[in-house]
């Protein structure tokens, strides 16, 4: 499976894009084939705050109950509201339209200690 | 299944593969201090004479002929249909319908259940049932600190005591304070709760106002749902579900999670139970819902079919994160209130209201026009309040002699209202039960 260049991951099969100070994440593509059909997702709330690692949401799929381990900390500025009543998403577009949740990071360093696209591709072969 | 008793030899050979010499040896790491001890176990007895004690024991039961005590509990005339429909094997032995392929029937009167609740409270689901009112009650206020992940609840000094009791329970593991909202028990006061006193509530995850509330009174729940919604909390309705033939159902006035015991619809008065706990509760909300869940759904083939859903939020498959990890439901008992509301039709329950209404009236009327009570509040509604001196509680007990309940002791549970009996009456309270009463209060005068 190829993972994009562009991304950081975690051991939790998150992924994260950076945009300035702020970054996206979602689940990994991988992580999504694991879980199968994926028919709700537990959102966290705009102005929660994330602790990299500490669990941020619930993904819910036809075959397992997984909680979202959140990459990096900081607050979440916005949510995808689109994964309400298409969590499919999840499985059809995982590093695009399935992005899970938009987050202000409190500590850029924490980025040194997630995978780049070539160490994930070797964790999860 | 064939029953397969263990021999000497059996155990013997098992104690052998788990390496203890002897059953006690499996106890062992259970510290001497915390066992139970010798029993004091009488010796044996043969059935003529188990038969015979058992006969003198029950023989100590004190049966009141004429009964006033409702108090959370009522009774009323159940249908023989009721118990016909829950003694069917069917349903009587039947388990948890895991396997829709082999319990379409189960998971239908559930599905039948759930929308009879939805009906009566105006609400847009309801759960499969769960142990009673109480329980129900602690669930709502749980599932309304998961929906605004905030750790206070309020609950009027109106609910129930014993549901209190039991929210304070469940509220203590978890580290979520309680905050009582006074309800006006003085003299002169209207026995309820103030609207404007939930206003200054600060974070809390709900309010909590029953309707009746525990003192007979009517609450206004319009003005106390909008002052909880204000406080961007979750307004938890706990009703009488016979009343709601007359009274405004919670979905209209408000309400996010209603909870109620459903022992009215159906199942009769006994210490212990089983009785049934109904919640109802908001589609939005229904995945902080706790508890078992039937949908209808389509087969492969288009047919029309009965699935527990939703599970993910349940303990089998979510243990440690699940809604609840302390409830299931009462799946015959549901069935009682499923047959029992349809045996008696939108109508009948109806009249059973206002017939129930109509004698607690009749009963306060009585008391008062012989002046051997007066009401605590303002408009009784059910139960009815009465007052009394000299003290209720001696009263009480003299009446209980003569096979008379004259309702529940409210100083049990309110210091405040001492002097103060909380009588209930139901369609089932007949002219004579109550001129029975005050026959008995005039002579004990």
């Amino acid at each position: 499976m190829a993972y994009p260049d562009d991304l950081r991951y975690s051991k939790e099969h998150e992924w994260v894009r950076m945009d300035g100070s702020r970054a996206t994440i979602g689940i990994t593509g991988y992580a999504a084939d694991e879980l199968g059909d994926v028919v709700f997702v537990e959102l966290p709330e705009v102005g929660a705050t994330l602790t990299q690692f500490g669990t941020f949401g619930v993904v819910e799929s036809v075959k397992a109950v997984s909680d979202l381990y959140a990459p990096i900390s900081g607050e979440v500025v916005e949510v995808n509201e689109a994964l309400r009543d298409a969590p499919e998403l999840l499985n059809a577009d995982a590093y695009g339209e399935g992005w899970i949740a938009k987050v202000e990071l409190t500590d850029t360093d924490q980025l040194d200690g997630l995978m780049d696209a070539a160490a994930y591709a070797e964790a999860t072969a | 299944m064939t029953y397969s008793p263990h021999t000497d030899a059996d155990r013997a050979r098992m104690l052998d593969a788990v390496g203890v010499a002897s059953v006690e040896d499996l106890f062992a790491d259970i510290p001497a201090g915390v066992r139970a001890g010798a029993w004091a176990v009488p010796p044996p007895l043969v059935e003529q004479e188990v038969r015979a004690e058992l006969a003198r024991l029950a023989g100590r039961n004190r049966i009141a002929e004429v009964s006033f005590l409702g108090a959370g509990a009522y009774r009323h005339l159940i249908p023989s249909v009721v118990g016909e429909v829950i003694g069917r094997s069917e349903f009587a032995t039947s388990y948890t319908p895991y396997q829709p392929e082999v319990s379409q029937g189960t998971l239908q009167s559930i599905y039948e259940f759930q929308s009879l609740i939805c009906e009566l409270t105006d609400m847009e689901v309801a759960t499969a049932s769960h142990y009673d009112g109480a329980t129900a009650t602690a669930e709502a206020a749980m599932m309304a600190c998961r929906l605004t992940r905030r750790s206070r609840v309020a609950v009027s000094a109106g609910v129930n005591p014993d549901y209190r009791r039991v929210l304070e329970t469940y509220c203590a593991g978890p580290g979520i304070e309680v905050v009582i909202v006074p309800v006006d028990l003085a003299e002169g006061g209207d026995g309820t709760t103030d609207p404007a006193a939930v206003a200054d509530l600060q974070e809390v995850a709900c309010l909590i106002a029953a309707q009746p509330n525990y003192y007979g009174q009517l609450e206004p729940m319009r003005e106390l749902a909008d002052a909880t919604h204000a406080t961007g909390a979750q307004f938890v309705a706990v009703v009488e579900p016979t009343s709601l033939a007359l009274l405004e159902a919670p979905g209209t006035y408000g309400a996010d999670i209603v909870a109620a015991e459903g022992q009215p619809l159906g199942i009769p008065i006994n210490f212990g139970g089983p009785y049934v706990g109904l919640m109802a509760a908001r589609m939005a909300s229904v995945r902080q819902m706790p508890g078992r869940l039937v949908g209808a759904t389509r087969d492969a083939q288009g047919r029309k079919g009965y699935v527990l859903t939703l599970q993910a939020r349940e303990q089998h498959i979510r243990r440690e994160k699940a809604a609840s990890n302390i409830c299931t439901n009462q799946a015959l008992m549901a069935l009682a209130a499923t047959a029992y509301l349809i045996a008696v039709g939108p109508n009948g329950l109806r009249e059973v209201a206002e017939l129930s209404m109509t004698q607690a009236r009749q009963l306060a009327g009585a008391l008062e026009s012989a002046g051997l009570a007066e009401r605590r509040f303002g408009g009784a509604s059910r139960p009815a309040v009465a007052r009394r001196r000299p003290p209720a509680a001696r009263r009480h007990a003299t009446l209980a002699e003569r096979g008379i309940v004259a309702g529940h002791v409210l100083e049990r549970a309110e210091p405040m209202l001492r002097d103060t009996l909380l009588l209930a009456a139901t369609e089932l309270t007949t002219d004579d039960d109550i001129a029975c009463l005050v026959a008995a209060l005039e002579e004990t005068r």
